[in-house]
């Protein structure tokens, strides 16, 4: 808009965690819970196991199923934290102003990350062998019949240095460095904006910027490093050179539209009247944009091995698509995550009105979970894999505990950075 | 068509004042026939009035236009021209025509909104334009009012308007 009125906002403005939203959030992770009980249960009882016994693998067990569940939501919910703080730190980076009210939605993400930390580690700890087929001790040695050279020849990567087959050091390393970083620059980033709200001026955003540099570096090669660690390696032999950017492009998404839905849920409870449908406009564009930013990146991966067509490579797609469990999902993914954004969001009035953002978001969660999901189970459950009961409520329980973690926190702090030096430019955001 | 020939044009410095005095000459009843200036000013199409652009939805049809094309065109020659096995695929493997159709689906695209864009604006290489004031390419931002389309409004009712909206000149301005 052309006038630059005078803006009267109420930046002391704070989130009320009401009652009434604990307690639907509470009753959609008590639903979830039973679903996950009735899956459990199913799963205990279900007839899978002579197959797997009959076709001479190893046994299947129910519980591998849990792991698994445990893993997919692991990743996919360390994933939207972290873009949380991710995106925050972007928005120092390129200095951007639009976004100054909705900072600290984004930031709010990170407070699942030391929760995540946490579960991913123990999870790892116990699943062990279930879901990490490197994490077998006979693999790399050599007088074993099981001896795996591909395995042998990158068993450094994991047990660096300790003995291959022992104690996965350099793994667990990296795990919790990784975590311990972004932790830490979460902290940081929440640390120093608390004081710009104490003190104001100038200097702090300076100061954001440069640890928001730092987290961007260290970004950049930890969130690559961490999906192969976490999601690549769980296919020992198989080897992608984009992995790392395809699971950050699922994050970022992911990320994205969980942005987008707390800011319209945040506007819709009446707050951040300062946001108007220009600044939902760019968060779709956001959404828009890395939806097919990540469909880049799963065609370009797909493209090249099934051209080159060298089974090694293959054998990823084929265990996918050749699959009855799993090549029907290839296709809700694809659909979900590129074509449904692709064509719901192509408009400029679909970006700028909440409905079909809402919409489209959601649905974007549960599509990259999905694509989650095809990322790990096919490695760890093979044939015995699938979207059930136990899938559905697994994710129910993980994304009412995120919800209630990430909105009590926000409840905590000013819902505005109410002296971040671009908040002005930001009201008058126009395009 | 028939071109109206007689102006009447307010000269602008500032574009805030300009934004200003398009919304004030509009609520005056004055109808603006263009405004022009050096360079974008950011929400003159807003003060003015106009509705949203349809170049999207043109770029949207080239771009499915595109898209079918390669798709018709890889699938007619690969399958039934000149069939080739590469890479032991199907004669028509779907996956490799992807990134053609992409391509052929930007190009359209762009090629089509360019053009229509061309021919809306009536961009034509031979078409003379209309020079109303040559400092709308240097400093100046001209407001021009047709006087045909203000016939009801006295010319120094229109002058005075423009002089009040904050215009450093008015001027009158006749093509032949």
């Amino acid at each position: 808009m052309a006038h630059h009125g005078e803006h009267h906002y109420n930046l002391d403005q704070r989130f009320d965690f009401t009652a009434s939203i604990k307690k639907s959030i509470l009753t959609v992770l008590v639903i979830g819970a039973i679903i996950l009980g009735i899956g459990i249960v199913l799963a205990m009882t279900g007839g899978h196991h002579e197959e797997g016994a009959a076709a001479g693998e190893h046994a299947f067990h129910w519980y591998e199923r849990l792991y698994a569940s445990l893993w997919v939501n692991n990743v996919f919910f360390t994933g939207i934290a972290i873009i949380g703080v991710f995106f925050f730190a972007i928005q120092f980076a390129a200095q951007a102003g639009w976004s100054a009210p909705i900072l600290r939605v984004m930031l709010s993400l990170g407070n699942w990350l030391p929760i995540a930390g946490v579960l991913m580690i123990a999870t790892f700890f116990v699943a062990n062998h279930d879901l990490f087929h490197w994490t077998h001790a006979y693999l790399f040695d050599q007088n074993d019949p099981h001896y795996d050279k591909i395995i042998d020849g990158k068993g450094a990567f994991f047990y660096w240095p300790m003995e291959k087959g022992t104690f996965p050091l350099f793994y667990i390393a990296r795990m919790v460095l990784f975590f311990g970083f972004w932790v830490f620059f979460f902290n940081k980033f929440k640390q120093i904006s608390a004081q710009e709200d104490q003190l104001g001026g100038s200097s702090h955003w300076y100061k954001m910027r440069s640890w928001s540099a730092y987290f961007l570096v260290f970004f950049a090669v930890s969130s690559s490093v961490s999906a192969w660690d976490w999601v690549m390696s769980i296919d020992t032999h198989w080897f992608s050179t984009l992995f790392g950017w395809y699971v950050f492009a699922s994050w970022f998404v992911s990320g994205l539209s969980a942005i987008t839905l707390i800011v319209l849920f945040l506007k819709g409870k009446g707050y951040l009247e300062m946001v108007n449908e220009n600044h939902v406009h760019d968060l779709g564009k956001f959404v828009f944009g890395f939806s097919i930013f990540w469909t880049y990146l799963w065609f370009s991966q797909f493209l090249l091995i099934y051209y080159a067509n060298i089974p090694e490579e293959t054998v990823y797609f084929i265990e996918r698509l050749s699959s009855d469990v799993y090549s029907p999902f290839i296709f809700v993914n694809l659909g979900l995550n590129f074509f449904l954004p692709f064509f719901v969001l192509m408009t400029r009035d679909s970006k700028r009105h909440g409905v079909f953002l809402k919409l489209v978001c959601t649905i974007l969660l549960v599509g990259h979970w999905i694509d989650f999901t095809l990322m790990v189970q096919p490695g760890t459950l093979g044939h015995n894999g699938g979207l059930g009961l136990l899938e559905v409520g697994m994710f129910l329980v993980y994304g009412s505990l995120v919800a209630y973690v990430v909105l009590g926190a926000l409840a905590k702090k000013n819902l505005i950075a109410k002296n971040h030096p671009m908040l002005e430019e930001s009201y008058n955001h126009h395009i | 068509m028939e071109r109206d020939t007689h102006f009447i044009l307010g000269v602008y410095d500032d574009e805030d004042v300009l934004l200003h005095a398009v919304e004030k000459v509009r609520g005056s009843g004055v109808k603006i026939h263009e405004v022009y200036s050096p360079y974008p000013v950011h929400g003159l199409e807003h003060v003015l009035g106009y509705k949203r652009s349809k170049l999207p939805i043109a770029a949207f049809l080239f771009g499915m236009l595109g898209t079918s094309l390669a798709l018709t065109m890889q699938f007619y020659m690969m399958k039934f021209d000149w069939p080739m096995i590469i890479g032991g695929k199907d004669y028509a493997a779907f996956p490799d025509f992807i990134p053609v159709s992409f391509e052929m689906t930007v190009l359209l695209a762009a090629f089509g909104m360019v053009g229509v864009f061309l021919i809306t604006s009536n961009l034509k290489p031979w078409a003379q334009p209309r020079i109303f004031d040559l400092r709308s390419t240097d400093d100046k931002h001209i407001l021009a009012i047709d006087l045909a389309n203000n016939s009801s409004l006295e010319l120094e009712k229109i002058k005075e308007i423009l002089t009040d909206s904050g215009a450093t000149e008015v001027n009158k301005k006749s093509f032949d």
